[in-house]
């Protein structure tokens, strides 16, 4: 295996040598830096050609080119790596590096939303297949597959932020609206209920009514205005978490892990109360390290209590458990931001951001004030990603399930008589997931590719942006600097592909050729 | 109770399974593909919207044949080229004097009016070109696209994936190199490139280019689809009984590899139109004075605040057109899939219920 990894790795090198020498004659051969100045009325054009030819070595044939700068890169083994110098006279290397992190923040986080909603989604459709709610969810699907990135982008800066922010303005939902959001959600369950008429329509009516109570009481508390989640909510999600994940993971007849997760659920709220004044400290990044230690210490420590044997799965569920009701305390201090954000001078009562990543003349505030400018920058872009990639997992996490639940070994596995939620978690998904692992791990380096657009989309400033300029102002360094950032996240990507491929998989034996 | 009920459960699943099987009695696997194809109805009706509107849309403009000079015309359907400049429509003849508005009517007695197409359906862009006729051009172009990209990409992506994964060793070592080499080039980049160079020789070239470029996904997801097959028991009994490898690969794995083909080969091929689409938006796709649905929408994205149409109808055909090949993927899916079992009718479940409770008496 080690070995394979490191014939891989010098498979790397040569191909990265490979297609950037293919890659920098192409380039080089098909863009024309001289030609603005060619036809251009200056009086010292002559001058300037000169000047831009020796600045860029243009005299020389590009091959040649290439090879003054591929030295300059292979200095990285020897630790003074030149990627050389942007048109304006920037290391291409500073460049790129302050333009990883913004496409990182934007491409992680619709990553993770893409691929938690898609599976969830996906796997539930799988499981009532032909119902009206696979339907539902293929057209959905389908019907994001269909959508032009930018398009949608569009839409979503007129309904999503301009339309939004107006709404929030007064934070009244007129009955018609309750009444539609409420028949929408109800019709989400309904079709996922499957059983009688009788039954689908007590769930339809009773979603609809509880939302129609929870959307005016949002409404009427002007919730939206002055958002806040608080210690008693906190108590009510982590316990529904605690119910939620035990059931998932281990199945609510494990009492043991039950009894941890809504122990945990109670330290949850205890926590709260002396967390509040170190998160609002000056030192906010401490409270939030102390708060997850807290949590996934006593996370351990009520599995040890309650579990004697079979330590382990209790163990993972609890600690699943504990990060969520982490992350509900962080968002919920993010929420006691809001007011301070919004009535700021320069969001002015329009938290929805259309354009650009952070607002940058935003100073002097706080760190919550700041964390929640950037997330409501993140919303739009990371929507129209996570659009975008949402439905592949959608529609190939049902088939991949689709394809395992039609085995004999899932037959098996019920007729034993195990429970369904034993055969769908433990039999039936995790072989779903090794398939799907192959096409996440594959995915990164594409959608790093599609939040080109994004980024230019949404005024960004993050690889994409550097792409294009690079090709429009035929800067070839900073071209060569952000293809060969890509190339290699894509191989590496691949190779971890391969990798968890044959480790999930024992009958695959990769790299064994006879 | 529970034991007696669970026994009238076993016995209807055999009745139902019955019949399926006898369905299939007699057919070949060809014809219970297609069978299983035609009952899918969403599958069904994209097929029949699909063709329509490539029949319509490529009917609609006058074709030109022949040398430029005296061109054989066919006429269309539609009274104007995407090239003609018809006068530009404003003021009073417009609602909320807009420039160039639609003048489709598709609400009847809404306004008076029944359903009326008018001079303008689609409106017209800045200089007075009909809209309709642009979107019309732009369908074509991108149809095109779609098509020969979809075309190169499968047959590539299936040939080189299947040898790479059945043959393993020095032969998967060097095509997945190909591949990696491939795809460490965005395919951006390479559309850019392309496009710099060979944008003037026209869609098609475009088109050809890209497709010999996006076939790696796809045989990435053959190779393993081999991967796991090649290891499984009906091969080994195959080999065994001294099939050959071509037999072995055409035979008895691709057939069980096929469902995984033709789904990415769809998502391949609407992913094609908006490869098209995001080439065009950043300049290096289909070039003026051709036209394509995606260098419409990134033409008039700004205008649409204030003309919304030019930048609704050429995404309702990509959108039309992306749905329309997604479905009739999922449809051929579920019809290869030899493991997929129809949803009998209500009609049939009872009749394999009843069965099953005479046969629970007896």
């Amino acid at each position: 295996m080690f070995s394979y990894i490191l014939r891989r790795l010098g498979a790397l090198v040569v191909i990265l040598f490979g297609s950037s020498f293919l890659l920098y004659n192409l380039s080089a051969i098909s863009t024309d830096p001289l030609g603005d100045l060619r036809t251009s009325t200056a009086e010292n054009k002559e001058y300037l050609i000169l000047a831009l030819t020796r600045e860029l070595r243009l005299d020389l044939p590009p091959p040649l080119r290439y090879f003054i700068w591929l030295r300059g890169v292979l200095g990285i083994f020897t630790g003074n790596a030149n990627f050389g110098l942007t048109r304006e006279q920037e290391p291409v290397i500073e460049a790129i590096a302050g333009a990883i992190p913004t496409t990182i923040r934007l491409v992680a986080v619709a990553t993770i939303v893409a691929i938690v909603l898609g599976i969830a989604l996906g796997i539930t459709s799988a499981l009532r297949q032909y119902s009206r709610f696979d339907y539902g969810m293929t057209f959905f699907a389908f019907l994001l597959f269909s959508l032009p990135i930018f398009w949608v982008a569009v839409l979503l800066k007129q309904y999503l932020a301009i339309d939004f922010n107006d709404f929030l303005v007064t934070a009244k939902i007129s009955p018609p609206w309750i009444i539609f959001f409420s028949a929408l959600v109800g019709l989400f369950w309904a079709t996922i209920i499957s059983g009688s008429r009788r039954r689908v329509l007590m769930v339809f009516s009773g979603v609809f009514v509880a939302n129609s109570i929870f959307l005016s009481f949002i409404s009427a508390t002007e919730w939206l205005s002055y958002p806040r989640l608080g210690p008693i909510t906190i108590f009510i999600f982590s316990i529904g978490i605690a119910y939620a994940v035990t059931y998932l993971s281990v199945g609510l007849s494990d009492r043991a892990a039950l009894k941890s997760n809504l122990l945990l659920a109670l330290i949850g709220v205890i926590i709260y109360f002396p967390i509040q004044s170190l998160l609002d400290s000056n030192r906010p990044r401490v409270g939030i390290l102390i708060l997850l230690a807290a949590l996934l210490i006593s996370a351990v420590s009520v599995s040890f209590i309650f579990a004697r044997i079979d330590r382990g799965p209790v163990i993972r569920t609890s600690v699943i458990t504990s990060v969520l009701i982490g992350a509900l305390i962080l968002v919920d201090q993010m929420m006691q931001a809001w007011r301070p954000y919004v009535e700021s001078d320069d969001v002015n009562y329009r938290p929805v951001a259309t354009i650009g990543q952070s607002t940058i003349w935003l100073t002097e505030v706080s760190f919550w004030v700041r964390v929640l400018d950037f997330a409501m920058h993140l919303v739009l872009p990371t929507l129209a990603l996570t659009l975008i990639s949402f439905a592949g997992y959608v529609r190939f996490s049902r088939g991949t399930l689709l394809d395992v639940l039609n085995q004999d070994y899932i037959r098996t596995a019920r007729a034993k008589g195990l429970t369904e939620r034993t055969v769908i978690m433990r039999h039936a998904f995790r072989n779903t997931m090794i398939p799907l692992t192959t096409i996440m791990v594959g995915d990164v380096a594409g959608i790093v590719g599609g939040a080109i657009i994004t980024e230019r989309v949404f005024a960004w400033q993050g690889m994409g942006t550097l792409f294009n300029k690079a090709i429009n102002s035929f800067d070839l360094n900073l071209l060569m600097g952000v293809i060969l950032f890509l190339s290699t996240l894509a191989i590496l990507a691949n190779l971890i592909a391969d990798l968890l491929y044959s480790a999930l998989d024992p009958r695959i034996r990769v790299g064994a050729g006879k | 109770m529970a034991r007696k009920r669970r026994e009238v459960e076993i016995v209807n699943d055999a009745n139902e399974n019955a019949i399926l099987n006898k369905e299939t009695e007699g057919l070949s696997q060809g014809q219970i593909v297609l069978r299983r194809f035609i009952r899918h109805r969403a599958a069904m009706i994209s097929v029949v919207v699909l063709f329509t509107l490539i029949a319509v849309v490529y009917t609609s403009l006058d074709w030109r044949l022949g040398d430029e000079k005296d061109p054989i015309v066919i006429p269309g359907w539609w009274k104007y080229g995407f090239e003609d400049m018809p006068e530009l429509r404003y003021g009073a003849d417009c609602v909320g004097d807009s420039i160039g508005c639609p003048t489709i009517d598709a609400v009847p007695f809404f306004d008076g009016d029944g359903i009326a197409l008018g001079p303008h359906p689609f409106g017209q862009d800045d200089i007075g070109r009909d809209y309709l006729a642009l979107v019309m051009r732009g369908a074509q172009r991108s149809l095109l696209v779609m098509f020969i990209i979809g075309a190169i990409a499968a047959t590539l992506g299936t040939v080189i994936g299947s040898l790479a994964g059945y043959f393993r060793g020095w032969i998967d070592a060097i095509l997945m190199r190909l591949v990696d080499f491939i795809i460490t080039v965005p395919v951006i980049i390479i559309g850019s490139v392309i496009g710099f160079h060979f944008g003037n020789k026209g869609a098609a070239f475009l088109a050809l280019l890209l497709g010999l470029f996006s076939w790696t996904g796809l045989s990435r997801l053959v190779r393993g689809e081999f991967l796991t097959l090649r290891e499984r028991e009906f091969v080994d009994a195959s080999r065994v009984a001294g099939a050959s490898n071509r037999r072995i690969i055409f035979k008895h794995i691709l057939p069980n590899a096929v469902g995984v083909i033709i789904v990415s080969v769809t998502l391949l091929m609407s992913g094609a139109i908006l490869l098209e689409t995001a080439l065009s938006y950043l300049g290096f796709g289909v070039t003026s004075p051709d036209v394509s649905l995606g260098l419409l929408i990134s033409n008039y994205q700004d205008a649409f605040t204030t003309r919304p149409w030019l930048f609704w109808y050429p995404g309702i055909f990509i959108i039309i057109i992306a749905l329309c090949i997604n479905f009739i993927g999922d449809g051929l899916r579920d019809a290869f899939d030899p493991r997929q079992r129809r949803r009998l009718s209500r009609k049939e479940k009872a009749n394999a219920r009843a069965m099953a409770n005479r046969s629970d008496l007896a």
